[in-house]
């Protein structure tokens, strides 16, 4: 008996097997081509967040500026292009929008690593001073996208039908770059001391420096490294809309947290896995989309939500007690 | 005494005035076991910063294997095979057994990937070197604390270390794990390591090391072979005070018991439970981690409740349901773990003293009365002697001994007519020990009732006016302290002979 059972990505993707095989048994439609096509589309931006998220909550910190850098950095690349009338390609939107997220998230790596300031409230405060930004000095309303990200947002990789009911989904071409994100922070956290030093700060921060990692370097790297992710990001969502709507990902950053505490990321720093944080932000979508297809109006699946988090919080944080119950019970039996 | 791996020399360091070290020497020859005792506050935790490189000392000569320093940084002084294990061992509770041991060891040799399979065969080298059985994938934070104890050392011998200085290493083991931590030191002197044991408990003094040096208010006081060093001088040279031997008697039990119990059993953990509780009295109650003494203080104190069996208070038969009813009958309890249970660390002394009256320091509108406030404050600290420079300072920057003064008051300040006291002077130095033991005294003089939970079997002997004996949640036996003895004591605990 060990390991296994203690982790908590088998519950929660045992939780989205039933759900499915659930929603499949009521509507019939669950499997089908283009739910599952819908679905993966509508998985992708708070997946992207929620990686980002995932690694500074494994840290120890905690991150509520990325949808706020995402806007402000999209939005800043949006009308860049189109005030330069830039026709070519989207890969300049990218570069942009990671560069200017570059430069948010460094701000905040500065202040929460150098300065040792509170992750929360360094990352609360940015967030409101970007927004602010966005629509001040910016005066941000919806605006229509330069041409090549609107044709960016047209490349398909394969379409989906659905005989039945003769509707189609298309697979957009922005989950290549949620897999390539994915196989990149695999490798990051799994295989680089970069990546375990964002474990062992989350473990214990004095430990980690009297070991010898560079703690305010790792810092540093991951709210940049946030910051990279969340310009991408941007990009990837208003190529995907069609249109560059400022308020399209504020507020998000609550519903991805959930989705990563959900995933297993412990709050208090140190453990976090991506099957975890992908396999949280898949259920959360599965609640958010297809619930309607049993004819559960949308309003209601908000209320599903909020009701899977508290359970699936509840039972992490119940698991830990039991574990440490267990635990000094067998200290004590050892004596 | 074989060539010294470690002299050093008229050490002296001041922090803004605070003069910690006045000119210490320490010398210590290889594959030695030598303890370093001290106070809290005597200068311990300097030299070990000093010899580790962490501090660079104002004057003074370091010599290492031959070698002459005036000061190291920590990198040198690894390089130079010293080892620190620290009281919370710097481990990653997070990560796994591997992890904790190989990480640094890659970090020194400025490794930029991780590579499992070499992480592995580190970490099973490590572990191999003191015969140490453990799951490598298990997270540290699922271990005990002696085995992350033992990851520690294990990590500290990757580095090739010569010399491992162990600051406080008992403090958090239970019996059955210093005598396993004992062998582990052992063994390491079998290989020719040297090992410097801070420590301020003289039972392990005398049991592991051979020679010692104690330190007082940053001076040398003594050093030489423990095996010439007894427990009075020990204490005399830790505090620069003389104790006498003490019993506590009675001056004459007060009357009819305060608190009878009867047939008490919490199943599973201790059953059959009865004694009588008088005023003046202390009972003491000793038995070993796990005899069900801890859970016979809380299902007094309301934290538990019994099975079977009953309580009497003034003669009367009581349900204690909860921890509000408890004190409401005039129930104390200070438990064994003040960090966690008794104290707000963070807050102020005064606000940590008046916590538990606030009521009766509060004008009737439920405003805090501030001056009332701290003048209480100012009482208590007086009557206790507690050592503070200002009562706004936060509780944490106490030592234990004080700290445990402060949840005293506390409970003093309600109308007490029992007090149970869990394991009072845990990992509080010898000069606060003996003020807290002739402050129960004197409590139990006044008309207190007082019961001890101890391990601490000196300790139990000098305070209890009885001792009842507790294995395995029931009472084995009850003693007179001045007709028994520590061996008899600890025999009946454990039950070998």
């Amino acid at each position: 008996m060990g390991r296994m059972t203690k982790r908590s990505e088998p519950y929660i993707l045992a939780a989205i097997v039933v759900l499915s095989l659930l929603i499949q048994a009521r509507s019939g439609q669950f499997f089908s081509g283009n739910n599952l096509v819908d679905l993966a589309r509508s998985l992708i931006v708070p997946a992207l967040f929620s990686i980002g998220c995932m690694m500074v909550i494994v840290s120890g910190g905690i991150d509520v500026s990325f949808t706020a850098i995402a806007s402000l950095a999209m939005y800043v690349t949006d009308r860049l292009l189109l005030a330069s009338q830039y026709s070519g390609n989207v890969i300049l939107a990218y570069a942009i929008s990671a560069g200017l997220g570059l430069l948010m998230g460094a701000l905040n790596g500065f202040l929460i690593g150098f300065l040792r300031l509170p992750t929360f409230v360094v990352t609360l405060g940015t967030s409101s001073l970007f927004t602010g930004l966005m629509f001040g000095a910016f005066s941000a309303s919806a605006s229509d996208v330069p041409p090549s990200i609107a044709r960016h947002g047209k490349e398909i990789l394969f379409t989906a039908t659905n005989p039945k009911l003769g509707l189609t989904s298309n697979m957009p071409s922005q989950i290549l770059i949620l897999i390539a994100v994915l196989l990149f922070a695999f490798f990051l956290l799994r295989y680089t001391m970069l990546g375990r030093g964002i474990y062992a700060v989350g473990g214990d921060e004095t430990a980690a420096e009297r070991a010898g990692f560079n703690v305010r370097g790792i810092k540093m790297f991951l709210y940049c490294f946030v910051g990279v992710l969340a310009g991408i990001t941007g990009i990837a969502r208003i190529s995907m809309m069609s249109y560059a709507d400022p308020s399209t990902m504020l507020g998000m950053e609550m519903t991805v947290i959930a989705a990563v505490v959900l995933g297993g990321t412990r709050v208090t720093g140190g453990v976090g896995t991506l099957v975890g944080t992908i396999s949280g932000v898949a259920l959360m979508t599965i609640l958010s989309n297809s619930l309607i297809l049993i004819g559960i109006p949308t309003y209601w699946s908000r209320v599903f939500t909020g009701a899977v988090i508290i359970v699936g919080t509840g039972v992490t944080a119940h698991q830990i007690r039991s574990t440490r119950r267990r635990h000094t019970q067998s200290q004590k039996a050892t004596v | 005494m074989t060539a010294p791996i470690l002299k050093v020399e008229g050490i002296t360091k001041s922090f803004g005035g605070v003069q910690a070290l006045r000119g210490v020497s320490l010398e210590i020859g290889s594959g030695e076991i030598h303890c370093l005792a001290g106070e809290n506050g005597s200068g311990k935790s300097t030299l070990i910063k000093v010899i580790s490189g962490v501090y660079e000392p104002d004057a003074g000569r370091i010599e290492i294997n031959g070698q002459q320093f005036s000061h190291l940084n920590p990198k040198e002084a690894i390089g130079l095979g010293i080892q620190v294990i620290y009281q919370d061992f710097s481990v990653f509770p997070n990560l796994t057994v591997m992890e904790n041991l190989a990480l640094n060891m890659e970090l020194m040799d400025n490794r930029k990937l991780m590579n499992y399979r070499r992480a592995r065969a580190i970490a099973s080298n490590a572990i191999s070197q003191i015969g140490f059985d453990v799951d490598l994938d298990e997270r540290v934070e699922n271990l005990t604390v002696a085995d992350r104890q033992l990851i520690a050392i294990c990590r500290a011998l990757l580095q090739e270390a010569k010399l491992i200085i162990m600051d406080e290493p008992t403090s958090a083991l239970t019996k059955k794990e210093v005598k396993a931590l004992f062998a582990v030191i052992k063994r390491l002197q079998s290989r020719g390591l040297s090992i410097l044991f801070v420590s301020h408990k003289l039972d392990e003094v005398f049991e592991i090391s051979e020679r010692y040096t104690i330190l007082r208010s940053g001076e040398n006081v003594a050093s030489g072979n423990t095996e010439e060093l007894d427990r009075k001088t020990f204490a005399f040279h830790m505090t620069g005070r003389e104790f006498a031997d003490e019993y506590y008697k009675p001056a004459g039990v007060k009357g009819k018991p305060v608190l009878s119990v009867r047939g008490l059993t919490l199943r599973g953990v201790y059953s059959d439970i009865s004694f009588d509780l008088a005023p003046g009295e202390i009972l003491g109650i000793t038995g070993l981690l796990g005899s069900g003494r801890t859970e016979l203080a809380e299902t007094l104190f309301g934290i538990l409740q019994p099975d079977s069996g009953g309580i009497e208070i003034d003669g009367r038969a009581v349900k204690i349901r909860n921890v509000k009813s408890a004190i409401r009958r005039g129930i104390g309890y200070l438990p064994s773990d003040r960090l966690t249970e008794g104290l707000f660390q963070p807050q102020a002394v005064d606000r940590n003293l008046v916590i538990t009256t606030l009521d009766r320091l509060s004008s009737r509108l439920g405003f805090l009365r501030r001056k009332a406030i701290a003048e209480t404050a100012m009482q208590w600290i007086d009557r206790l002697s507690i050592a503070v420079r200002s009562p706004t300072l936060p509780v944490r920057t106490l030592s234990g001994g004080n700290q445990q003064k402060v949840v005293l008051a506390r409970w003093l300040a309600n109308d007490l007519s029992i007090l149970i006291l869990n394991g009072p002077t845990v990992g509080v130095d010898i000069g606060s020990k003996y003020d807290i033991h002739a402050l129960m005294r004197k409590l139990a003089a006044d008309g207190l009732a007082i019961i001890i939970i101890s391990d601490d079997l000196p300790e139990v002997l000098a305070c209890a006016s009885r001792i009842l004996v507790m294995r395995d949640g029931v009472f084995v036996r009850e003693l007179d302290p001045s007709a028994t003895t520590e061996s008899k004591l600890s025999e009946l605990s454990t039950g070998i002979a």
